[in-house]
């Protein structure tokens, strides 16, 4: 049992489990006609179906299941305010399962020149009273029972009067901007704090204009909208629900990693060893010192960030692109290339520090301007 | 079989003209009767008299959006009846939760409301989650998904300013690391780039008392400003907002055509 802990331990280094995620991820939900043959052919869609929901669901609770026993893994999933997490968890894969699930069934139909499953006669309506109604009621009644008896035996959380000057380690931010404060690992607070939720709040609004596919309206399918979804799903849950269940769960005393049956030792010491790009490329490789011209310094890591910006959409719209430049229009493939683009600095900017312990790619501390 | 005529106790009341004041079409047999149910009343009135088949699946819709707006209302229910109990100050917060928690009867109403909070964030994000996956945001529905996401970031928003109320550790913390963030902000936070360039001569506009995070918090530091700050963003300024943007997106719904579904 220990070993198959310290497995599991080192499994869940964000480094290995975020690679695996996303390696699996363009397989489950593939993006594009090639992968989405290649999806049918490992027989992955059999995920959604009522075998492939008990088998996730099985496998979800065997794990939680055993986890509970080990005190340091219950330690962390208890705490009042992580319970919602746990629940968050199993509430996200099942309505992903649902979600897919029907789009599953809808496919299928469509394939065979049917109707989707949510199509009725436009004149054979419902009256709202009492076939919604009563649904809402007792929706209602359920959620409200939810919250008492959680509310009964979950007391909330209390701890001792504030202290400015007690600072508890690790501090957190409650739960729901914990992705946030995971980002800063990797980007300064400028970047991880203020510009890029602002993208993600602007990305969110701008998805109705960006998508031009005008299938897959008002019913649950895959197929027909796999761009779309595989985008979306890749943002929702490998850069926003995966990154705070890492922040929440696996983030203990000085923002160290720890393994979910790890203890959160205070003790427990990682080398710092990142390094700038300028230090990298000056100091060594070309083994000259850094020059005193910030802009010298600092020339490499501004190119690449003006080339990324800059010189790759123009490359992508002519290239892998093609066919959604030439039906987007240029000003909406503009915005989707600059959103899409920014969202992939996260998992770049995991990579380069992963790999080179790259800190910054442009580092100006004068100006507080760090990327 | 009883006498088809004579009335059952139920019935007498149900047509009492004191009832009939209130419910005027009674007792909702026919099918008029069953849309007028709806047409009369205001809250009802919500919703249109039919709707399609799938429209009141369970599959279909989750109910998170209508259940987003009914934990929305307990959490208005149970927020007024802490407000009784709770001084939003440096001296008295701390003591009023564990008063709330333990000389207040049936002392649940803390819970009920965090716990809400969290329910309410959840539902909210599963209820997007649903309108992507059923392809809802696309036109005529596009400004309405705006509004959705707008509700999501104000959701978070009250959930977070409610955060520091109880005045202890891991509220002010929450607080000071979530907030720690602005002084980063591009131009207006003091530690965020392009803030030395706005000044005049050797004088900086930007500083740590005249920066973003000071306008958020009412000082350098989470303290008694930044607490009455949050109160007052928490029980007044966020729900204010929201309620407003909240009747553009129901209203949009019908506006837009209904509840999304196959053609």
């Amino acid at each position: 049992m220990d070993a198959f802990k310290s497995i599991i331990n080192s499994l869940s280094e964000p480094q290995i489990m975020f690679s695996f995620l996303v390696l699996v991820f363009f397989f489950i939900f593939p993006p594009s006609d090639k992968l989405y043959r290649i999806h049918k052919k490992l027989r992955l869609d059999l995920l959604w179906t009522n075998v492939g929901g008990v088998f996730i669901f099985t496998g979800l609770f065997v794990f939680f299941g055993l986890g509970v026993t080990d005190e340091n893994f219950r330690l962390i999933v208890t705490k009042p305010d992580n319970v919602p997490i746990v629940g968050l968890l199993f509430l996200t894969i099942f309505f992903l399962w649902l979600s897919m699930k029907q789009g599953r069934d809808n496919d299928i139909r469509l394939a065979e020149g049917q109707k989707p499953n949510e199509y009725h006669d436009p004149e054979d309506k419902v009256l709202v009273w009492p076939d919604l109604v009563y649904i809402e009621l007792i929706a209602i009644v359920l959620c409200s029972i939810l919250l008492m008896v959680w509310s009964i035996y979950l007391k909330a959380p209390l701890e001792g009067p504030a202290n400015l000057a007690d600072s508890p380690n690790p501090s957190k931010a409650p739960w729901y901007f914990l992705g946030l404060q995971e980002m800063l690992v990797y980007f300064d607070p400028w970047l991880a704090g203020v510009v890029l939720p602002s993208f993600i709040v602007l990305g969110l609004m701008a998805i109705p204009y960006i998508d031009s596919n005008r299938k897959g309206q008002g019913y649950y399918t895959f197929n027909e909208r796999k761009t779309e979804i595989s985008l979306f799903l890749f943002g929702w849950l490998l850069l926003w629900v995966f990154l705070i269940f890492v922040g929440t769960f696996l983030r203990g005393p000085n923002w160290n990693f720890f393994g979910p049956f790890e203890e959160w030792s205070l003790s427990k010491v990682v080398p710092l060893t990142n390094i700038n790009l300028s230090e990298l490329v000056y100091v060594r490789w070309l083994k000259t010192g850094l020059p005193d011209n910030i802009f010298l310094r600092e020339f490499f890591g501004i190119s690449f960030v003006v080339g990324y910006y800059l010189i790759l959409p123009p490359l992508l719209a002519r290239t892998i692109l093609k066919k959604f430049y030439s039906k987007m229009g240029i000003f909406a493939f503009s915005m989707f290339v600059i959103l899409l683009l920014t969202s992939v600095t996260l998992p770049i900017k995991m990579y380069l520090r992963w790999t080179l312990n790259l800190k910054y790619i442009v580092a100006i501390p004068e100006f507080f301007f760090n990327i | 079989m009883a006498d088809p005529k004579k009335k059952t106790m139920f019935q007498k009341i149900a047509e009492s003209q004191f009832l009939k004041s209130i419910f005027r079409t009674g007792i909702p047999h026919t099918r008029r009767q069953r849309m007028m149910a709806v047409l009369n009343n205001v809250f009802l009135h919500l919703h249109p008299v039919r709707l399609p088949k799938h429209a009141v699946k369970v599959k279909y819709t989750w109910c998170m959006g209508g259940l987003s707006f009914f934990v929305f209302l307990v959490l208005t229910v149970t927020g007024i009846l802490l407000m009784f109990y709770y001084r939003p100050t440096v001296e008295y917060a701390y003591g009023d939760i564990i008063d709330l928690a333990e000389q207040v009867p049936l002392g649940i109403m803390r819970e009920i409301h965090r716990w809400g909070a969290h329910l309410m964030i959840i539902t909210v994000w599963l209820h997007m989650f649903r309108v992507f996956m059923t392809g809802s945001y696309k036109p005529p529905r596009e400004f309405n998904w705006v509004i959705g996401v707008l509700l999501l970031v104000l959701t978070m928003l009250l959930s977070f300013t409610g955060y520091l109320l109880p005045w202890d550790q891991l509220a002010i913390w929450a607080i000071t690391v979530g907030s720690n963030m602005a002084r980063a902000t591009p131009f207006l936070g003091h530690e965020g780039p392009g803030a030395a360039l706005l000044a005049i001569g050797d004088i900086n506009l930007v500083h740590a008392a005249s920066d973003v995070r000071f306008a958020l918090l009412g000082g350098r530091f989470v303290g008694e400003a930044t607490l009455l700050r949050f109160y007052v963003l928490h029980c007044i300024g966020f729900p204010f907002i929201i309620m407003i943007f909240m009747v553009v997106h129901f209203w949009r719904i019908r506006k837009d055509g209904g509840i999304s579904g196959p053609t």
